[in-house]
């Protein structure tokens, strides 16, 4: 007992510890004290932005065979490679909390664990190809930029290394919708349908409303979110509109208009019940999408075993040396 | 045969190599077993997607009729794409991959090394650039054949599977024909049969060391070189080409 009470005592010095960190605004590190919902939040944050790098490899991948020029097929493919990079280094900061790659790709599979709904659409045109460089990376380097100031440290330097990356793949993709709205009448309806395809969906990106976000409280005690959904989206939306204006892309929002007043864009309402259909699993290709990664995963399980038997016989042979 | 013409037929060969091979190895993009080796695979594709547009861009400028590097690689017959045919079979499974690439990889490194010695400096420069990433290709499927051969009973079985399938392929990237001969005697082309025994102790040693069977000498396949496909490749070029085909006035 005396222990144990010691023990607490410790634990509440070390947790105090963290709030002073936190108010100060310093970055807390792997071997720092942290509160257990703390810790939960981050592992459910970081895992499923890992996860969305990689499951976002399967649209644009649908195009890698029939990438129009070999120029675009190299940068589609880097593009690709580049989230799977991503990815990668998002895993290895989680387990940084305590979790392995194996536990956090078991709870994709079981559902346990989301990835950004974004990637439940399909990539139909090549023209899709510009709209997700455009939209889907330009909306996400708005969150990633707010999120290089988060309060984890590994999760903060990934961020820093990533919208490096981000804003590369955001120029390409602007690049592809701006050759095709000056092609050919075929290029240019392929280009706006595009653009009307993925508009909405990359709004929604940002997640509820704040008025309706039941996390905002803590991640903002803790300076895990430094920039409330709301805030990302306009910010977002305020660079899109006049991106798509230079290009003469129509954004489809018959309400969408400049606020002189606050120096926004004011826009029409999002159908949350799409966004709520989706994130409960009847978007267009979230079966498709997790029956892939389950696929994928189940074909190349015999390389793995077998890489780790290989490891482990190497191993033997230097223990026997 | 002048030697444009042949220059031209060469550079079309080994651009087509490098294309056909890319496509096969970036289908295993987001496919692959582990995050690390569908980095790395995604890498060797861009790696032969670059040689590919040196080569057939060369290959446009010798022949001299304004065609580029995409009017070559997307939009020709199939008859006049000139790759080995190992380059176009499917993708098949991880041990087929790597098969595929210990071997063209192990001549690539050798074939590569003596074209740094051509007398036509374009093809040099190609060459010497090429040389350092066939030999990182050589030892990324080399240490995977010892995982594979070495690792389990199943993985050891793919493996030979697989080399079994893939050896009567081997063959045709150590053929010459009236294209190498004339470039030969000006210094161009490399002497293929000449690479081909230090080919063969690399591929012998390696498989002997994780204890596969080398198989003994066979009929060999063969038709690429002269435009004469396997029934894949049809395949391949519906999917490559079909934006370019569908659309044909439009850019990209
Ligand atoms: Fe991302
Ligand atoms: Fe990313
Ligand atoms: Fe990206």
């Amino acid at each position: 007992m005396e222990l144990l009470k010691h023990s607490e005592e410790e634990n509440e010095e070390s947790l105090k510890h963290f709030e002073e960190k936190i108010e100060r605004g310093d970055s807390i590190e792997p071997r720092d004290t942290m509160p257990e919902a703390y810790r939960k939040h981050l592992i459910r944050q970081m895992s499923q932005h890992a996860h969305s790098e990689v499951i976002g490899m399967q649209p644009e991948g649908n195009w890698i065979t029939r990438a129009p020029s070999l120029r675009a097929r190299q940068i589609l493919l880097a593009k690709i490679q580049d989230e799977g990079g991503h990815g990668l280094y998002l895993y290895s900061a989680t387990e940084t909390l305590g979790i392995s790659r194996d536990e956090m790709i078991a709870q994709l599979h079981a559902g346990k664990a989301k990835y950004s709904n974004i990637f439940n659409y399909p990539a139909l045109t090549w023209a899709d190809i510009g709209a997700i460089g455009w939209l889907v990376d330009g909306a996400a380097i708005v969150n990633q930029v707010s999120l290089q100031r988060t309060s984890y440290g590994p999760y903060s330097r990934a961020m820093v290394r990533i919208c490096k990356e981000e804003s590369f793949h955001q120029r390409q993709g602007y690049e592809i919708m701006t050759k095709m709205i000056r092609g050919t009448s075929e290029q240019q309806q392929m280009a706006q349908d595009a653009m009307n395809r993925w508009w909405w969906p990359s709004l929604m990106m940002f997640g509820p409303h704040d008025s309706e976000s039941p996390h905002t409280g803590d991640a903002f005690r803790w300076r895990i979110k430094r920039h409330s959904n709301d805030e990302l989206r306009q910010k977002f939306i305020d660079k899109t509109v006049q991106q798509a204006e230079v290009i003469g892309l129509t954004i489809p929002d018959e309400d969408l208009k400049w606020n002189e007043e606050k120096g926004h864009y004011d826009h029409g309402p999002i159908d949350w019940d799409e966004f709520y259909r989706v994130i409960t699993g009847n978007g267009p290709c979230n079966r498709q999408r997790i029956a892939h990664h389950k696929k994928v995963h189940d074909d190349g399980a015999w390389v793995r075993i077998a890489a780790a038997a290989y490891r482990e016989r190497i191993k033997k042979q230097n223990d026997n040396q | 045969m002048t030697e444009k013409e042949a220059l031209f037929s060469y550079c079309l060969r080994l651009g087509d190599d490098a294309l056909i091979h890319s496509y096969r190895l970036s289908e295993w993009c987001r496919n692959a077993p582990m995050l690390e080796e569908d980095l790395a695979l995604t890498n060797f594709a861009l790696d032969l997607t670059g040689r590919a547009r040196a080569l057939l861009t060369y290959a446009g400028e010798i022949e001299g009729k304004g065609r580029t590097e995409d009017d070559l690689a997307y939009r020709r017959e199939e008859r006049h794409y000139f790759n080995n045919l190992i380059c176009e079979l499917p993708k098949g499974d991880f041990a087929t991959t790597i098969v595929r690439l210990l071997f063209t990889a192990t001549q690539e490194h050798l074939f590569y090394s003596e074209l740094t010695h051509s007398q036509d400096g374009t093809l040099a420069a190609i060459a010497a650039k090429t040389v350092k990433e066939a030999q990182y290709h050589m030892v990324h499927a080399s240490d995977w054949v010892r995982r594979l051969g070495l690792g389990t009973e199943e993985s050891h079985e793919r493996l030979e599977r697989a080399i079994d399938e893939l050896c009567p392929y081997t063959g045709e990237m150590f053929e010459t024909d009236k294209v190498v001969a004339v470039l030969q005697d000006k210094n161009i082309a490399v002497d293929n049969a000449a690479i081909r025994s230090n080919w063969k102790t690399y591929i012998e040693d390696i498989l002997r060391e994780v204890g596969v069977m080398v198989p003994g000498s066979q009929h060999m396949q063969t038709g690429g070189r002269k435009g004469i496909h396997t029934e894949y490749m049809g395949h391949i070029l519906t999917e490559m080409q079909y934006l370019q085909r569908t659309y044909p006035d439009a850019t990209w």
